[in-house]
């Protein structure tokens, strides 16, 4: 046994603490140990090579490496030896760092606390066993859940780099909130004009599947290997026959039905699409209201339909089908303002949401473009635009800021005097929030050129009054309380995840913030990773995005998948658990706690009451290899210490306590 | 029901046809009211814009007096009610500042009783049952704008008996006697409480806002819970009416009052005497028909 101890300064991180020339000195003395030194920085390339020089030197079969946290140089100093000669788990970090002088003084104390953490290190890595990795299987085909912008950005990017996509879609068409959209901030594009190229794109893409109507049920498996139950929900439309011409839609007899599309702002009939152009475009039919279903009368649509598409008895369909990674791009959702007695309840048909109000300006929307308010159909002469309603407000559950609200009011605000020249424009708001690429520019506009009167305050109080809403409100820049009477007021509600985020991400197995937002890997580095490999995040199922950032974040996306897909083979991870089969008694309770579900029972030969004519068989714990993150929950739980984490041994750790305890016993 | 009554310094002095009108109507319904003893000032509204630890010492002698009554205390002002029952949630809360607190008192709060409004007890469905029950003459024709204020229902996280917003309880009593309450927008708005006496102008701006929207909606009276609300209300409505050059006149109820009313008991009408504006008008609109019942 050679093993060399490498004592690192961290700079002055450790330095500044901890005698490092004195914990090298003594790592001299302890068994196994033929070589100990210390440098300002192990982990730069001249401290490597230091370490690779010392295996030849001086024959090193182990190192320890005494720095920093091995969650952070673990893999570097593992590649380092292994470049150096040695198997890459032949090494063990002491936390000199996180774990000693970043928590204490200066004092000969935390230099012995020191020499204790590389002591139980060497005694660790004096009973480590060479692991090996394996190559595990990676399907190269992804799949896009949400077909929003993020979804279709992350379909489009992972398909022209050549792998095929499905994109699941849980309404009847893609495209999303920005579908719904007018213009866009601060280009003022149409947002039409900029999305609908992108999902024909993703209709016509040869390696892009598009299911519309369609859930996700079950996400089985791991990176590379995952198993996904999907639902197709029917349509009652066959796909194949459907040429999209659109005659059912004219002659179906039950209208009035609330648009979802339009934010209840319009209606829709039974078989619909939601939008014109509708990607795919053909319609579905709504079970819960069609007459077909509901009294088996009417059938008009199929009578009409000249290429008999109509089928009523269409089933849905459940597949499961196997993708190499995912891309979860599922959105947002919006709060609804209804529990707000002081705007009114949701009970004012003049109190709208912004995205209602966006249906009202688009032209393909239920007023063709035309700004009346919902009560009497009226063009309003006055307009106020409530911020903040719900975000940046604990009391109604969301602390944060929505992001983007600033900037769609400001858009609002804008378009509405472009259409309307004589209309009152009124912004209530705390702060404006204007940090993009031509955005402070874009509101500044709106106050100058377009006249908005900006208020800096909350609105207390909204009531109707002589067919008009008054705002009661404060404006804080004058110290005073305000009164504006409007025609119709338009709330930037919060965004809120998806009602069912949480649904989701329990089936994933990725993780959510107290919002529910899903949970990035790590806030700054790992901004589209998530805790399990292979499954990354687009757009604003994360956190409130604008679209810039969205398809920022999906391209991003896409090229992990696209990384991952590149690569020859994805290698298992060794320090996982594994199971000594001849000890296992199949009790099962390892296959209870796992929390990655990684652990299940199989019938293997019983070696010991097997004989060459009569083979006897029982159940044992298995570990599938893809799956097990290595967490050791396992290795705890089990009675009968057949369940053995790689890298944690028993073996190992009794060897660390041992060492420490002679340690504290020799000080005394 | 049995409760520790805490009359506080508006029903024993300007809100008196509060205090007998809620007696009365309580002997009528069966809730028993029985007067803390040796009572002291609630705090509104000086010592908790002053020193916080008197603003709950000075109700948690009170509450301590009440606990060893071993009745929940009622409490008809809402600045008193908003008071006790913020102390009285604190003190529930912070074991620390209860201890502290009780060191000073003879009778300590140990958290076993609870405080209430009573227009939360006199609403319950089972008080209106009794009301309900009681009713000799309903008030048809009478249209009350059921007027809340602002200390009676909020903060909703320390009151909380009804909807801070659209506040539903006097509605509820109103509609019980057959009163026909108004659907307005000023229920939960200040009237300006204390400011009626430092700084009336305010309080003339906002009765006249409050009377002049509960008039828009066809109310031909006000009802309240609270002492202040009824003080500025009947006190303002003339400049309000001056400032405003509107006809403010309109006459002012305490919800227990028309309770009485309805259930036509002894001594009801005595209260009306001591109101500053003439309620006449009010009572007048009351038509003949509703005179049936019972």
């Amino acid at each position: 046994m050679r093993i060399g101890v490498f004592v690192c300064w961290c700079g002055s991180n450790i330095a500044k603490t901890v005698d490092v020339a004195a914990v090298a000195e003594a790592a001299r003395d302890m068994p196994g140990v033929v070589y100990s030194t210390d440098y300002k920085y192990m982990c730069s390339e001249p401290g490597q090579n230091m370490v690779k020089d010392a295996i030849k030197e001086h024959r090193l079969d182990r190192v320890v490496i005494a720095s920093c946290s091995p969650r952070l140089h673990e893999p570097t100093f593992q590649r380092c030896i292994a470049d150096g000669g040695l198997n890459a788990y032949m090494v063990e970090m002491a936390n000199l760092r996180e774990h000693c002088s970043w928590v204490h003084e200066k004092t000969p104390e935390t230099t012995e606390k020191a020499i204790h953490l590389v002591r139980m290190a060497v005694a660790k890595v004096t009973k480590n066993d060479p692991l090996q990795r394996n190559e595990i299987p990676l399907g190269r085909r992804a799949l896009v859940i949400g077909g929003g912008i993020a979804g279709i950005q992350a379909a489009l990017d992972i398909a022209d780099a050549g792998y095929p996509v499905v994109l699941v879609e849980r309404t009847p068409s893609i495209g999303g909130h920005m579908a719904q959209y007018d213009k866009t901030f601060p280009t003022l594009d149409c947002a039409a004009c900029i999305l609908t190229p992108k999902m024909v794109d993703c209709a016509s893409h040869p390696l892009i599947d598009i299911w519309s109507y369609s859930e996700v049920e079950e996400v089985k498996g791991f990176v590379g290997n995952f198993e996904v139950k999907i639902r197709k929900r029917a349509k009652s439309i066959i796909d194949e026959k459907c040429t999209g011409c659109g005659e059912c839609l004219e002659k179906c007899p039950v209208k009035g039905i609330p648009s979802e599309f339009d934010e209840n702002m319009g209606t829709r009939r039974a078989i619909y699409r939601p939008f014109p152009q509708a990607v795919p475009n053909k319609p579905v039919i709504d079970r819960l209201n069609c007459r077909k279903f509901l009294e088996d009368k009417c059938g008009v649509c199929a009578k009409i339909c000249p290429t008999g598409a109509i089928d009523y008895a269409q089933e849905d369909e459940v597949l499961t089908e196997k993708f190499g990674g995912i891309v979860v791009a599922t959105g947002f959702g919006l709060w609804n303002h209804s529990v707000m007695g002081e705007y009114g309840y949701g009970k004012y048909p003049d109190v709208i949401s912004a995205i209602q109000f966006e249906r009202i300006m688009n032209a393909s929307g239920p007023t063709d473009g035309h700004i009346v308010r919902p009560s009497d159909g009226k063009t309003p002469k006055a307009i106020a635009f409530l911020s903040c309603v719900g975000s940046r407000d604990q009391e109604h559950g969301h602390a944060y800021c929505s992001k983007v609200c600033c900037m769609y009011n400001a858009k609002q605000a804008l378009l509405v005097r472009d259409k309307l020249h004589d209309v009152e424009t009124y912004v209530f708001y705390m702060d404006i929030r204007a940090n993009g690429k031509g955005y402070e520019e874009f509101v500044q506009r709106t106050i100058e050129d377009f006249g908005a009167n900006y208020i800096r305050g909350r609105v207390s109080k909204i009531y109707p009054d002589n067919g008009q809403m008054v705002i009661k409100g404060a404006d804080t820049l004058l110290g005073k309380a305000v009164e504006v009477r409007v025609d119709l007021v338009v709330l930037a509600t919060a965004m809120q995840p998806q009602n069912d985020a949480k649904d989701l991400a329990r089936m994933l197995g990725i993780s959510t913030d107290q919002y529910n937002w899903f949970s990035e890997a790590h806030p700054k580095l790992k901004p589209v990773e998530v805790l399990t490999d292979g499954i990354y995040l687009a757009g604003a199922c994360q956190y409130p995005k604008d679209i810039p950032d969205t398809v920022a974040q999906a391209s991003a996306a896409a090229s992990k998948v696209i990384g991952l897909f590149s690569k020859k083979a994805i290698l298992s991870e060794p320090m996982i658990a594994n199971i000594n089969e001849d000890t296992c008694a199949g009790c099962g309770l390892c296959v209870n706690v796992c929390p990655y579900g990684a652990i299940e029972l199989i019938e293997v030969m019983d070696k010991e009451k097997s004989t060459r004519e009569n083979k006897v068989m029982k159940s044992v714990a298995n570990v599938n290899e893809g799956v097990c993150k290595g967490c050791g929950t396992c290795a705890a739980a089990c009675r009968s210490l057949s369940a053995n984490l790689r890298g944690f041994e028993g073996k190992q750790i009794l060897a660390e306590i041992d060492a420490l305890a002679d340690m504290v016993k020799g000080r005394k | 029901m049995k409760y520790a009554y805490f009359p506080g310094c508006s029903l024993e002095s300007t809100a008196k046809e509060f205090q007998e009108s809620t007696q009365l109507v309580g002997d009528a319904i069966g809730v028993e009211l029985v007067h803390i003893d040796d009572w002291n000032c609630c705090g509104a509204t000086s010592a908790h814009n002053l020193d916080h630890r008197l603003s709950v010492a000075l109700p948690a002698r009170n509450l301590g007096i009440a606990e060893g009554m071993g009745m929940d205390v009622v409490a008809p002002c809402a600045a008193c009610y908003n008071r006790m029952r913020s102390a009285e949630v604190e003190l529930k809360a912070n074991v620390k500042l209860r201890d502290d607190i009780n060191a000073d008192l003879e009778k300590p709060f140990t958290g076993a009783i609870s405080v209430k409004s009573s227009l939360e007890v006199f609403t319950t469905s089972e008080a209106l049952a009794k009301v309900s029950d009681g009713i000799r003459k309903k008030l048809t024709g009478l249209k009350p704008a059921c007027y809340y204020g602002c200390l009676l229902v909020r903060p909703p996280k320390v009151l909380g008996f009804d909807d801070p917003e659209n506040p539903q309880s006097l509605d509820k009593a109103m509609e019980t006697i057959g009163a026909e309450p108004v659907e307005w927008y000023f229920k939960n708005e200040c009237c300006g409480a204390s400011f009626g006496l430092s700084k009336s102008e305010i309080v003339v701006k906002l009765v006249g806002d409050i009377i002049s929207n509960a008039k828009k909606h066809g109310a031909n009276c006000i009802v309240t819970a609270c002492p202040l609300c009824m003080t500025n209300l009947e006190m303002r409505q003339a400049a309000a009416g001056k400032l405003r050059g509107e006809d403010l006149t309109m006459p002012v109820f305490y919800f227990t009052e028309l309770m009485g009313l309805a259930m036509e008991v002894r001594g009801i009408k005595k209260c009306f005497a001591s109101h500053l504006v003439d309620v006449n008008s009010a009572l007048d609109a009351i038509t003949a028909d509703g005179a049936m019942v019972g």
